[in-house]
């Protein structure tokens, strides 16, 4: 049980969730319980602000002392209630959570997003490899099950945390603001998030992050991008991948990127091959500037970084 | 299963709900659902009936408007129809649309008693 949201165990898990249970292993106990009185209270709410006799009975529901209050019996007491309330209202609140985390903190977040076997991972170590002695470096991994990309990650040195979501496809950003808790990424961090493999799901949850950066490998066929619309049309970069292919495939790059720009005209598209490092500089830039970007106004200790801001207001 | 979660998403807002209205039993759910969600109404009816089984809204019934896609062209400066994010504009055939409408999941009301 979760003390920070009350969130219950589910069939997710974040790695080292286990560890930390043992340390607060009281905590949690006592969560429990007050969990338990929690839902008893739910269960007689009809008995406050009712005196009549024959209701005493507060374990069951009764026709006829519902919210209505209609006492006639075979009166329904159903009412209509207006909610207007978007389906993933709650993951989108817990995204704007993490979101201004990582606004607070510096952080750039980017969404990995692709179908498996785009050669995400690779391309992922390559950055690490490459980048980690330029900036702090932190990795969420998100599959459904077994721990080995967390492990392929953490064998560059930087920090990774695994999610296995179990059933689910996707991450949400519940997980992500409790795998970012045990993580405790650095300040001005970039924080890549590698999403399950799987493009529909993820487009549709926001997890906070600033950017999703959507990956094609080139043995996918051109098409993908208006064959799973949605991704294409979430994402703000396609990363072009195993473009050293090129030769030994019949992929037309050309009509690839104009279906990615017919679902998402504003998208940025850079071609690369994590295997043999063509491209990847322009990747590696585009992260620097999109990482300056996020420390642009932003008061980094000193007090007159934000004096000369308001002056200029 | 997408539409599972979305499910569980509609379960846990009639949850916060029932606890901030004071409603115990919810016997129906009309949801908004627009033509460009990516939302398979035939797998939200079925996942709708397994998550909200033993829940407050057991056996409640779930009703889907279905809203249609719609887009600005930039060529014409109008408002069209469309049926997929990538359809072109059906008069001048343009790519370049802004979508406006279609994208909506929303829990519009509720019958609760």
């Amino acid at each position: 049980m979760c003390t920070v949201c009350g969130c219950g165990e589910g069939e997710s898990r974040i790695e080292g969730e286990h560890s930390h249970a043992h340390e607060h292993g009281h905590e949690h106990h006592h969560a429990h319980t007050h969990d338990h009185d929690h839902s008893h209270d739910h269960a007689h709410p009809h008995d406050h602000g009712h005196d009549h006799s024959h209701d005493h009975d507060g374990h069951t529901h009764h026709y006829g002392h519902g919210p209505a209050h209609a006492h006639a019996p075979g009166m329904s007491q159903s009412k209509m209630v207006q909610i207007e309330q978007d389906i993933l209202g709650k993951n989108n609140e817990y995204a704007n959570a993490n979101r201004r985390l990582f606004a607070e903190k510096g952080m750039l977040t980017l969404n990995l997003v692709s179908s498996p076997g785009s050669g995400k991972t690779t391309l992922l170590t390559r950055t690490l490899q490459d980048l980690k002695d330029e900036m702090p470096l932190a990795v969420i991994e998100g599959d459904q099950e077994t721990s080995q990309d967390a492990d392929r990650i953490r064998a560059t040195g930087v920090q990774a945390i695994q999610i296995n979501t179990g059933k689910g496809c996707h991450l949400d950003a519940h997980q992500v603001g409790h795998a970012v808790e045990h993580l405790q990424p650095a300040e001005a961090s970039v924080l890549m998030i590698e999403n399950v493999g799987n493009l529909v799901c993820p487009a549709a949850f926001d997890l906070g992050e600033a950017h999703k950066v959507a990956i094609l490998s080139i043995t996918e066929g051109e098409d993908k991008p208006i064959k799973y619309p949605d991704m294409f049309h979430a994402a703000d970069l396609l990363l072009l991948n195993k473009i050293d292919l090129l030769p030994h495939l019949q992929f037309d790059v050309e009509k690839c990127i104009a279906y990615a720009q017919r679902v998402n005209p504003g998208i940025q598209v850079l071609q690369v091959s994590a295997t043999t490092g063509e491209g990847m500089d322009n990747w590696y830039q585009w992260i620097r500037l999109a990482h300056q970007s996020r420390l642009l106004g932003r008061a980094t200790g000193s007090a007159t970084a934000v004096t000369t801001t308001r002056e200029h207001a | 299963m997408h539409e599972m979660s979305l499910c569980e998403g509609v379960l846990q807002v009639l949850q916060t709900e029932s606890a901030r209205k004071g409603f115990s039993k919810v016997k129906a759910v009309w949801l908004e659902i627009g033509e460009l969600a990516s939302v398979e109404p035939d797998a939200m009816l079925f996942s709708f009936d397994v998550v909200t089984r033993n829940t407050l809204a057991d056996s409640a019934r779930l009703n889907i408007i279905h809203v249609p896609g719609s887009a600005w062209c930039m060529q014409c400066s109008k408002t069209i129809n469309v049926k997929q994010r990538f359809d072109e504009c059906p008069d001048c055939g343009s790519y370049q649309l802004q979508i406006t409408g279609g994208e909506e999941m929303r829990i519009k009301e509720l019958e609760v008693e």
